[in-house]
């Protein structure tokens, strides 16, 4: 069940950032719907599912969009592993602290995202990017994820206590 | 959870830090083999464009058209009043047509005279819509919804209303992978129309906020070029089909050598409102 419904808030979430956010970009920046995925599949699902969840949705990127297969799939795979460890430390019922993560990420992400496409290409006017894009991306995906958040851990929550029941049944 | 489903399930778990790695090598992979080879795009690109291209195209449909709605109900008084104003103008122009119907006469008439032919409407175009635009913030390609089934090809050049898009970089059967010439660290050959002098147009990230593209490696020695002079693609470029439309020049500054001049210009579509495009099937032939 987590399988199915992981896959589907992905391929979800890539469709829309793919074709509807386009269209809701506030000064042309969109939110990043796909990390905010990830990072929360590995958030309540784990390092497993995080990782898994990334590559796949990294790739998806990758094919559609990239110009060299796998670096966004790298990307994703580390933000969905780093996440599953944050897992332990979280607590059950608390929103702050997956959603500071969530944004940690988004920050790292758009970070590294600079450095390997724009800073090994010689382009050093770091200040203009990190204001003009990861700034405002990050305010976008962080309002998002705090709906966006809730949502995936309602769905997970729902998924896990009926899991539970069936196999207090069994038993 | 019963201890025995426990223990089965440990059995088969591979511990995650190992799936890390492999998976990481998985993606240095990758990345070699899209840079060196050409292998993986074939099978990637036809798995990708049966299983995503149809959802995307729909939910693009879904997107024109609700925006096309509100703007609808929001323009329709406008409207009303434009069209008032655009009857009387009908007229006007109508009669203005009769001249300029002549005038086309005497052109056509000129051109077979001169052996000239207008290139530009004789190549073989296909339209096309865009259906999904890349995830992040940083580049600012596209998917269409035609690929190599409607004879789309790799380098086919881009358009729309009357300039240059972009081009192609990917097909797959029934989408293509366009980069536009304002992305980011992407070259384009081009000439000022009226001189002949060659440049450089490069797409920039921080300047495709003002709406405007870098061009560089402009020799114009006699200082005959000027603001608002046509920008097209040159004949030495071997992508793009020469005399299509980018732009015009915005700003023109002497760079330091003295020798070549850089500046911006402004090109003729506008990427922010980019719905349908044509694509060029006619590819150049350089030998």
């Amino acid at each position: 069940m987590n399988f199915v419904s992981t896959a589907l808030f992905m391929l979800i979430s890539f469709l829309l950032q793919s074709t509807l956010l386009s269209r809701f970009t506030i000064g042309g920046i969109r939110p990043n719907l796909l990390l905010i995925v990830v990072a929360t599949v590995g958030l309540l699902l784990g390092r497993r599912y995080g990782m898994v969840s990334g590559f796949i949705a990294g790739l998806f990127v990758d094919i559609f969009f990239g110009s060299i297969i796998g670096i966004y799939a790298l990307l994703y795979m580390y933000v969905g592993y780093v996440n599953g460890i944050c897992r332990k430390v979280l607590f059950p019922g608390d929103f702050k602290l997956p959603l500071v993560l969530i944004v940690g990420s988004d920050v790292l992400y758009c970070h590294f995202c600079y450095l390997i496409m724009f800073l090994l290409k010689g382009d050093f006017s770091y200040p203009y990017y990190l204001s003009k894009i990861i700034f405002p991306e990050v305010i976008y995906t962080t309002l998002v994820a705090i709906l966006y958040f809730p949502l995936m851990k309602f769905v997970f929550d729902r998924i896990r206590k009926r899991e539970e029941e069936a196999e207090e049944t069994i038993a | 959870m019963s201890p025995l489903v426990k223990r089965k399930r440990e059995k088969y778990t591979l511990p995650n830090r190992y799936v890390l790695l492999i998976l990481t090598i998985v993606c240095v992979i990758l990345m070699i083999l899209s840079f060196s080879t050409n292998i993986l795009s074939v099978p990637l690109n036809t798995i990708s464009g049966y299983a995503l291209v149809p959802m995307q195209k729909g939910l693009t449909a879904v997107g024109t058209s609700l925006i096309g709605r509100a703007e609808k109900l929001k323009t329709l008084e406008q409207v009303m009043e434009e069209n008032e104003k655009l009857k009387k103008e009908l007229d006007a122009i109508s009669e203005e047509n009769t001249i300029l119907q002549q005038d086309k006469y005497e052109l056509t008439k000129l051109r077979e005279l001169y052996e000239l032919d207008d290139e530009y409407s004789e190549y073989d175009k296909v339209g096309a819509r865009i259906i999904a635009r890349d995830t992040g913030n940083w580049y600012s390609g596209f998917v269409i919804d035609k690929g190599s089934n409607d004879g789309i090809a790799v380098n086919c050049n881009v358009i729309a209303g009357s300039g240059l898009v972009g081009r192609v970089t990917d097909v797959g059967p029934n989408y293509a992978k366009v980069i536009s010439i304002i992305s980011d660290n992407t070259n384009t050959s081009g000439m000022i129309l009226s001189t002949g002098d060659n440049l450089i147009v490069t797409g920039s990230l921080k300047l495709m906020e003002r709406g405007v593209i870098e061009y560089s490696q402009l020799s114009d020695e006699d200082d005959q070029v000027g603001i608002g002079d046509k920008v097209v693609t040159s004949n030495i470029s071997d992508k793009y089909l020469k005399g299509i439309l980018i732009g015009y020049i915005e700003t023109v500054n002497t760079d330091s050598n003295n020798m070549t001049k850089s500046g911006t210009l402004m090109p003729v579509v506008d990427f922010k409102h980019l719905d349908d495009v044509l694509v060029i099937k006619d590819l150049k032939n350089v030998p």
